[in-house]
């Protein structure tokens, strides 16, 4: 009765009839808790430690670039000596690299990044102003996609050989295989500007278009947040897709779902509540993955629709190279991919009690 | 028991069909009540009539301060906000006033005195003063971070005073032909004067923006656009359109399908539209392509040897090249016809002399006994004479016996470099030389090394050319094999720097351009800068929100980044008026009545589908 009752996340044989999955004060459950605290210790400290070592490589990795920002910003204009001496003082190129690196590591700690040398701002600000942009458009991406892959993956696993499925999954893998920015112009020349008596329903580019306030500003970058959306998400759903169906066709051949199909139980909360929870697993480490990507941005759709966002200030960063903004940028990318992971590892013994003992 | 409930499948519940129905019609009505209420928004933007130029660019703009801005997008937008001392014709880019009124030398050509307009204003009332002028440059000459952007106008200043309102007196300490083409923004000392550190100051807090341009700054998105507003008092008159946007687009694919829909009015390109992008604008009869003579030329230069001021040479140029016959005769070899034919697709003009043409007071070009025509014979004939013959292989063999092979640097990302590059190869190969094409993402590091034999080069020209002709000379060697210089190619000739000093100190005009042809003849001769084309400048603009707009050259020229503000001050908006605006709200309206039709559809099905499994449920 009360394996029906309350949908329990792992009834394999492995399961111990007194884990309900819920805290309690007793002697088996406390032994539990302190192991989780110490797995929970040990995954933070080794968070910390990939974060220390992401600081350091961003630092000396954009040094091995070829190019010298000193001569880009000034080639191609008048500039004397002095003024050339002048910015490798303010960029404190002139110092040692020892000293370099003991100055950023020390600043980096009290949460100061720098100063850009091409837009004269601080690298915090910068990053802060580009931030929320990307995460609009990635986050709103990425939950559509996931939620779309997920639920088109395990229908398709579902209803696996039939045309249903076959029709899903080669239009995912189609649409995973077409290269981003080619479908993004593709979709600003169908439906932005328009094929023949089709207006253009969407703009061609940017964030907004400027001038806008309250509800009118919010409406507008809804307005220009769709096809930039559209084209990651068709991109991107296939890989949710493939992976969910996939884990879902294992888990199929189970015994327990033989088992509570023939308590009776209908076939959608068969799908529902016993094999997609035990399928979603590797779904789940897939999920964060992507979470971890969306501060990177996509620097290819936000390049093709003009979005102002990080992916397009990493561009501009390199090509100088802007130390300090390509070294923030590089230390907040990869910082989004450990805290998402040590995220995921700090959440797999709750939906999986397997793990982490 | 599950027995019992399969059985009461065939009684329906007739208390949940109307249920469901009930809420349909309910998130009917509430969706529709959103539409509606929605499409008057947009309609009420559009009902003002604004006229609006909408500039697409291809940067974005690196910052709003004068003093530390280097980007075209930045310097082209203060042209626009703050005025210089002078401005130039757009007719054939001569000195004409601009703040300055009138201006003159003293005999020892050492003092200038301008004399500043008193019919300029600031945007926030304030009369524009000598004394603004006269901070501005004390304060570049002073200030490190202040010197950032334009200091290198200010290192021959001695002394910068402002004896009365519109008197300012610049003192130097060697005389100076440029002090006519000073392309510094003045700005609103009362602004600026409590600004503590110029080197991080941004001048983007605070809308809109001071200025006495034609046009004032009133709001600023980084990476997205800039928006101005005519500045109605301007002395030589206020701009026709109600709005200036300058909006970022980072793909110029994108923002010629912008150009296309009427999103924008003008694309620039980057640097001017792909021959493809021009071909397919051609057909719509709403869209100019502008295409006009560039300011910039393309060239070949080759490696004389690199060298530093304190004479210690380094690098590996190939030996044979400080040969002038070689020189002369890799040249003839090159078919410049066929670069601006195949290469350009026509976008082009045959490059003779250092400056274009399109700057007619210093334009030259070499005589018909000087000139090193197209005529590959006559180049293997030369190669013969300098003692470069061919061997059994057909292959030019040097002076340590090894046949000739020439590193050419080539800019990865640009296409005309790689184009060039291949038939230099087949042209170079016909008289016997070996090519090697190294297409690198930075050349800034042999090229400063010397260690390369040619290289693809090219500079955009300003009207007055002192800067362009200054980076040949033997000052502008690096000090040492160490340092950076300001040299282009490390030309070094005593000829070329007499004459280049003589044209700095000349201050007759027309003296002047005759030293600088002289300096051009010079150059052609030597033979280390070939200029192969010019490149035209090609662009776009909508014809129905853009009635007129003055190029320059105004017979025929650019648009975007002039030598001056003349594009967008004069331009005149279509009677039209904003066709843009219906579009947008029109594919808003149909957008949002679209995505609300979907969602009631599927709101439609899942409630079907609920009914039909309803029987299962208990």
């Amino acid at each position: 009765m009360t394996a029906e009752a309350t949908p329990a996340l792992v009834e394999g044989p492995a399961a111990d009839p007194g884990d309900t999955g819920s805290a309690a004060g007793r002697g088996p459950r406390a032994r539990t808790t302190t192991a989780y605290l110490r797995y929970v210790a040990g995954k933070l400290t080794g968070a910390a430690v990939s974060l220390l070592a992401v600081l350091v490589t961003s630092f000396f990795l954009f040094r091995l670039i070829p190019g010298d920002p000193v001569k880009f910003m000034t080639g191609g204009r008048p500039v004397s000596a002095q003024q050339i001496a002048a910015y490798r003082r303010e960029f404190g190129l002139d110092l040692p690299l020892w000293q370099q690196f003991t100055d950023y590591c020390g600043k980096a700690l009290t949460g100061d990044l720098g100063t850009s040398y091409q837009f004269r701002a601080p690298v915090l600000d910068k990053i802060t102003e580009a931030l929320p942009n990307t995460l609009l458009l990635t986050g709103t991406a990425f939950v559509l996609y996931t939620a779309l892959g997920i639920y088109l993956g395990t229908r398709s696993a579902w209803r696996h050989g039939k045309l249903g499925d076959r029709l899903n999954t080669g239009l995912a893998l189609t649409l995973y295989s077409i290269p981003s920015f080619w479908l993004g112009l593709l979709l600003i020349i169908v439906l932005s500007v328009g094929v023949g008596p089709v207006p253009g329903l969407f703009p061609t580019g940017g964030m907004e278009s400027g001038g806008k306030e309250g509800f009118a500003y919010v409406l507008d970058v809804a307005h220009h947040l769709v096809l930039p959306v559209v084209t990651l998400v068709a991109v991107e759903y296939g890989q949710t897709l493939l992976v969910t169906r996939s884990a879902l066709l294992d888990e199929m051949g189970s015994d327990y779902l033989t088992t509570a199909r023939a308590k009776g139980l209908r076939d959608d909360l068969v799908r529902r509540r016993h094999a997609v929870p035990n399928a979603l697993l590797p779904t789940v480490t897939l999920v964060f993955v992507n979470l971890g990507r969306t501060v990177a941005g996509v620097i290819l759709v936000e390049t093709v629709f003009s979005w102002p966002g990080l992916g397009g200030l990493f561009y501009q960063a390199l090509s100088v190279p802007d130390l300090p903004l390509v070294q923030g940028l590089f230390f907040v990318f990869a910082a989004a991919v450990i805290v998402m992971n040590t995220l995921a590892d700090l959440l797999y013994p709750l939906l999986d009690p397997r793990v982490g003992r | 028991m599950s027995t019992h409930n399969e059985h009461a499948s065939g009684r329906r519940r007739p208390g949940r069909s109307p249920r469901t129905y009930r809420f349909l019609a309910a998130a009917l009505t509430l969706s529709a009540a959103v539409a509606t209420s929605l499409a008057p928004a947009p309609q009420q933007a559009v009902a003002k009539d604004k006229t609006v130029l909408t500039v697409a660019v291809a940067q974005s703009v690196d910052s709003l301060s004068p003093f530390l801005a280097s980007r075209l997008v930045s310097t082209s937008i203060h042209r626009l906000t703050y005025e210089y001392l002078t401005n130039y014709d757009p007719k054939d880019a001569h000195v004409i006033p601009g703040l300055a009124t009138k201006w003159e030398s003293s005999p020892d050509k050492l003092t200038w005195t301008y004399t500043i307009r008193s019919n300029s204003k600031w945007s926030d009332g304030k009369q524009v003063t000598a004394e603004d002028a006269a901070w501005t440059f004390n304060k570049m000459m002073s200030d490190e971070g202040a010197a950032t952007a334009n200091g290198s106008f200010v290192t021959n200043f001695e002394k910068v005073t402002a004896p009365s309102a519109t008197k300012l007196v610049i003192e130097l300490k060697k005389p100076q032909a440029t002090m006519t083409a000073l392309d510094v923004p003045i700005v609103p000392k009362h602004v600026w004067e409590s600004v503590k550190d110029f080197s991080k100051f941004n001048n983007d807090k605070s809308f809109p923006i001071v200025g006495d341009g034609p046009f004032v700054l009133t709001d600023y998105k980084p990476d997205s656009y800039v928006r101005l507003k005519p500045n109605k008092s301007f002395w030589r008159g206020a701009p026709k359109f109600d709005e200036l946007v300058f909006r970022y687009y980072k793909d110029q694919d994108a923002a010629v399908a912008a150009l296309r829909k009427g999103e924008v009015s003008f694309v620039a390109g980057s640097p001017s539209l792909t021959p493809a992008q021009a071909a397919s604008l051609k057909g719509d009869k709403n869209i100019h392509v502008n295409e006009g003579p560039g300011r910039r030329f393309y060239a070949i230069a080759t490696n004389p040897g690199a060298q530093a001021k304190d004479g210690s040479k380094f690098g590996d140029g190939d030996p044979s090249l400080l040969d002038e016959r070689v020189r002369h005769a890799l040249f003839m070899a090159v078919d410049r016809k066929a670069v601006i034919d195949k290469v350009f697709q026509g976008h082009a003009v045959e490059g003779k002399g250092y400056i274009p043409p399109r700057f007619s007071t210093y334009f030259w070009q070499p005589a018909a006994g000087q000139e090193l025509a197209y005529d590959p014979a006559a180049a293997g004939r030369l190669l013969d004479q300098a003692g470069y013959k061919k061997n059994a292989d057909g292959k030019r063999v040097g002076k340590n016996g090894k046949p000739l092979n020439y590193r050419v640097l080539c800019h990865a990302t640009d296409p005309n470099d790689k184009a060039v590059g291949k038939y230099l190869q087949e042209w170079w190969g016909k008289l016997g030389i070996g090519v090697t094409l190294n297409c690198l993402d930075n050349v800034t590091d042999p090229w400063l090394a010397g260690t390369y034999d040619l290289a693809f080069d090219g500079w955009s020209v300003n009207p007055d050319p002192d800067f362009v002709l200054s980076i040949h000379t033997c000052g502008a060697l690096p000090a040492t094999p160490k340092d950076t210089g300001a040299t282009d190619n490390f030309i070094c000739d005593k000829k070329y720097d007499d004459l280049y000093a003589r044209q700095l100190a000349e201050y007759d005009p027309a003296k002047r351009a005759d030293l600088v042809k002289q300096l051009e003849s010079r150059l052609y001769d030597l033979g280390y800068m070939n200029v192969m084309a010019y490149p035209n400048a090609v662009e776009a603009y909508r014809t129905d929100q853009i009635k007129s707009i003055t190029t320059m050259p105004s017979a025929a020229g650019n648009i975007y980044g002039q030598d001056g503000y003349w594009s967008w001050w004069s331009a005149v908006p279509a009677n039209s008026g904003d066709s843009s605006g219906d579009s947008t709200s029109t594919g808003v309206i149909i957008g949002i009545v679209a995505g609300v039709v979907v969602l009631v559809g599927l709101a439609v099905v899942f409630a079907m589908r609920r009914r039909a499994t309803a029987e299962d449920r208990e």
